[in-house]
């Protein structure tokens, strides 16, 4: 019985948890699930993967800029050629 | 307001509705950086990202008489670029889409999570080892295509809600509710991966 009532406020709570990683929960419901997380330890995994998912996808996002030479090709496609600058010219030769 | 005012970056619309080379270049040069890595996380293939590239601003160029400047103009841009990348990966999906990868998903159920593995504790250098970050890369694939535009727009791109749904075309609301499914599919993905990480008395 306890097992049935714990899963239906797992579920209750499971369309907000991206509200909570974006700390864009409304208050109340916001303490609603901390009380229950505090009891929950399934649910505490699951919003600490959440969050965790969320960043290694932001931080491996940080990427080198344009190569100069696809920025070059670029430059000369739209027959930009003459705003490449001196030094970036020779680049794509 | 005039439109002139609301564009950011203070380019001169009138100088690119006239296609004044030197104000384009100027919105290429501060543009094309993040076009580039949107359609390389798009397309994960850097010639392919390069069409996409060229493309766009080639679209922009043509397009600029009918730009009203309601939008900015990097979020123009992104529409077209992601719009450019969506076609793209039509025209070649018959050949390459995996039978698995449902192409849209517009259901509204939410999935329950399957896995409950606490793997946040693994140390920074696994979390994020070369490994790992192709992982992280390839596994965004995995998503239906709808989901993966705005998980990639949002936190990738890390763009706003109000943009993303402008850029995608879609309401405020459905834009978080594709994101909360990208995440939570994105989740169970990286979850498979990382417990296989994890030390075996965890």
């Amino acid at each position: 019985m306890k097992d049935h009532k714990h899963d239906e406020n797992c579920h209750h709570f499971l369309d907000s948890l991206s509200d909570y990683v974006d700390g864009e929960l409304k208050a109340e419901l916001c303490q609603e699930l901390e009380r229950h997380m505090a009891d929950c330890d399934d649910c505490q995994i699951v919003i600490d993967t959440l969050k965790k998912t969320v960043s290694l996808y932001k931080e491996a996002a940080e990427e080198p800029a344009i190569p100069s030479d696809v920025r070059v090709r670029l430059f000369r496609r739209l027959k930009l050629d003459d705003y490449l600058g001196e030094a970036q010219k020779e680049v794509a030769e | 307001m005039s439109n002139q005012a609301r564009i950011e970056e203070n380019f001169s619309l009138e100088a690119l509705q006239n296609g004044d080379p030197a104000e384009f270049a100027r919105v290429v040069e501060a543009n094309s950086g993040y076009v580039y890595r949107l359609a390389m996380k798009m397309l994960q293939n850097p010639q392919d990202a390069e069409d996409i590239l060229q493309e766009t601003f080639i679209k922009a160029y043509k397009a600029f008489p009918n730009f009203n400047g309601r939008s900015k103009i990097s979020t123009w841009l992104y529409r077209i670029a992601t719009n450019e990348a969506l076609m793209f990966l039509r025209k070649k999906r018959p050949d390459t889409i995996s039978v698995e990868v449902p192409k849209e998903d517009d259901g509204d159920e939410i999935q329950k999570p399957i896995q409950i593995v606490d793997w946040c504790c693994l140390p920074e250098a696994e979390l994020m080892s070369d490994e790992a970050k192709k992982y992280l890369g390839e596994s965004v694939d995995q998503l239906p295509e709808n989901l993966k535009m705005t998980f990639i727009l949002r936190d990738i791109e890390g763009l706003s809600t109000r943009e993303t749904a402008e850029i995608l075309e879609i309401s405020e609301t459905a834009v978080k509710t594709r994101l909360h499914r990208a995440r939570l599919q994105l989740r169970e993905i990286l979850t498979s991966y990382y417990r296989e990480r994890l030390p075996e008395t965890v």
